[in-house]
C-alpha cells in the first residue's frame, strides 16, 4: 500500500518533470498554480496525468478550490 | 471541396479523405465565425465526389479539440439586446448549428473525430456526431453547461443517449465532471485511446482501412446502426431556449466571462 508521503512525492516529481520546474522549488504546501505557473487548462492536463499515473478517477469538483500539493495528494490517496 | 483555408477551420481532400482542421485560438470556441465556416464545409460536403470515403476532424491547437460554444460572444451579444430578442437569436444560432451537426452525422462518409486535450461542451457535441472517436490519452470530455443554468444545446444529450447507457449520460450531465480518455473508452464513447500526439496518425490509418470496403455497404451499415434522433434534437433546442431566458443563465455567463479564477474550466 502506497503511503501518503509516497503519493505526495510522486505528485511533486511528476509536476516538476512535466512542467519543467526544478523539483526543489516545489513544496507540499505550495500553491501549484503559482509555483508551476499554470492556468486552468494546464491544471486539467495535470489532473489527467495524475489519473493515469495513479490509475484513479478524480472528479474535477473534488479539486475545486484545491491549490496545494498536500491536499491534492490526500484526495488521490483517498481513491487508491 | 478540394481545399479551403478559413479563419477558424480549414479542410483538404486527399486520397479520398477529407481532413478538417480546427484552428481558432484559444481553443476552437464555436461562435459565429466558426459556424459560418462549418456551414461552408457542410455545403461543400454535399458535393464530395464518389471517391471520397472518410472525414477526419481534428484540432491543430495544443489546448485541445474544442472548448465548446463561444461563451464570450454569446454573453456580449445577449447584452446588446433585450431578453426576447436574445432568445430568438439563440434559437436561430442553435438551429444553424443543428443543421451542420445533423449533416455531418448523416454524411455518407465514415467520420472520425481525432481528439486531444479539452473536448468540452459544444466540442464534445461535435465529436459525438462522428462515427468514431479516436482519443489522445490526454483528452478530457465534459458537459459543463449546468453551471451556466443550461443544458448542452448542440445535440449532445440525444446523441449521448443514442451511444451510451443512461447512467453515464446522467453522470456526465448532472455532475458536470470531466472524463479522461480511458474512462471514455471504458463507457463506450471512444473507440481507440492512443499515445500523446498520435490521434491524427491513428485516424489516418483508420481512414486508410475504411477505403478497402464497398462504399454502398458502408453507407447502408451506418444508416442502420446510427439513427439520428431528430425528435429529441428538436426538444433539446426548445428546452435550451426555455432555460436561456431564465436569470441563472445571465448570471452564469457573466460569472464565466468575468472570471479571474484560476479554474474557470472546472465545474
Amino acid at each position: 500500500m502506497r503511503t501518503s508521503d509516497q503519493t505526495l512525492d510522486d505528485i511533486l516529481n511528476l509536476a516538476a518533470t512535466h512542467f519543467k520546474v526544478p523539483r526543489e522549488k516545489l513544496t507540499p504546501d505550495g500553491d501549484f498554480f503559482k509555483t508551476l505557473g499554470i492556468d486552468s487548462l494546464q491544471a486539467l492536463d495535470l489532473l489527467t496525468r495524475l489519473e493515469h499515473h495513479f490509475n484513479v478517477e478524480l472528479p474535477d469538483y473534488e479539486l475545486q478550490g484545491v491549490s496545494d500539493f498536500r491536499t491534492l495528494a490526500s484526495r488521490i490517496q483517498a481513491r487508491l | 471541396m478540394n481545399k479551403f483555408k478559413g479563419q477558424a477551420l480549414s479542410w483538404e481532400l486527399k486520397d479520398g479523405v477529407v481532413e478538417v482542421r480546427l484552428h481558432r485560438e484559444p481553443c476552437n470556441e464555436i461562435g459565429s465565425r466558426t459556424l459560418e465556416e462549418l456551414e461552408k464545409f457542410v455545403a461543400a460536403l454535399d458535393g464530395a465526389s464518389h471517391d471520397t470515403h472518410a472525414l477526419i476532424l481534428y484540432s491543430t491547437l495544443k489546448s485541445g479539440f474544442c472548448a465548446g460554444a463561444d461563451l464570450r460572444e454569446l454573453y456580449q451579444r445577449s447584452q446588446q439586446m433585450n431578453r426576447a430578442d436574445a432568445a430568438k437569436g439563440v434559437r436561430h444560432f442553435l438551429e444553424r448549428v443543428h443543421r451542420v451537426m445533423n449533416t455531418i452525422d448523416a454524411s455518407p462518409l465514415t467520420t472520425i473525430a481525432a481528439v486531444h486535450g479539452v473536448t468540452f461542451g459544444g466540442g464534445f457535441e461535435l465529436a459525438l456526431v462522428c462515427d468514431l472517436i479516436i482519443a489522445d490519452k490526454m483528452a478530457r470530455f465534459c458537459f459543463p453547461e449546468l453551471r451556466l443554468g443550461l443544458i448542452p444545446g448542440f445535440g449532445g444529450i440525444p446523441r449521448l443517449k443514442r451511444d451510451l447507457g443512461n447512467g453515464v449520460v446522467r453522470d456526465l450531465l448532472l455532475t458536470g465532471r470531466s472524463f479522461n480518455a480511458t474512462k471514455a473508452q471504458a463507457v463506450g464513447l471512444v473507440s481507440q485511446v492512443v499515445a500523446e500526439g498520435e490521434a491524427l496518425e491513428v485516424a489516418r490509418a483508420t481512414a486508410a482501412q475504411l477505403k478497402k470496403f464497398d462504399r454502398r455497404t458502408a453507407i447502408a451499415a451506418k444508416q442502420f446502426i446510427k439513427p439520428i434522433p431528430y425528435e429529441e434534437l428538436r426538444r433539446e433546442i426548445d428546452i435550451f431556449c426555455d432555460l436561456f431566458t431564465g436569470p441563472a443563465v445571465e448570471a452564469g455567463l457573466k460569472k464565466f466571462v468575468e472570471s479571474t479564477d484560476a479554474q474557470p474550466y472546472l465545474p
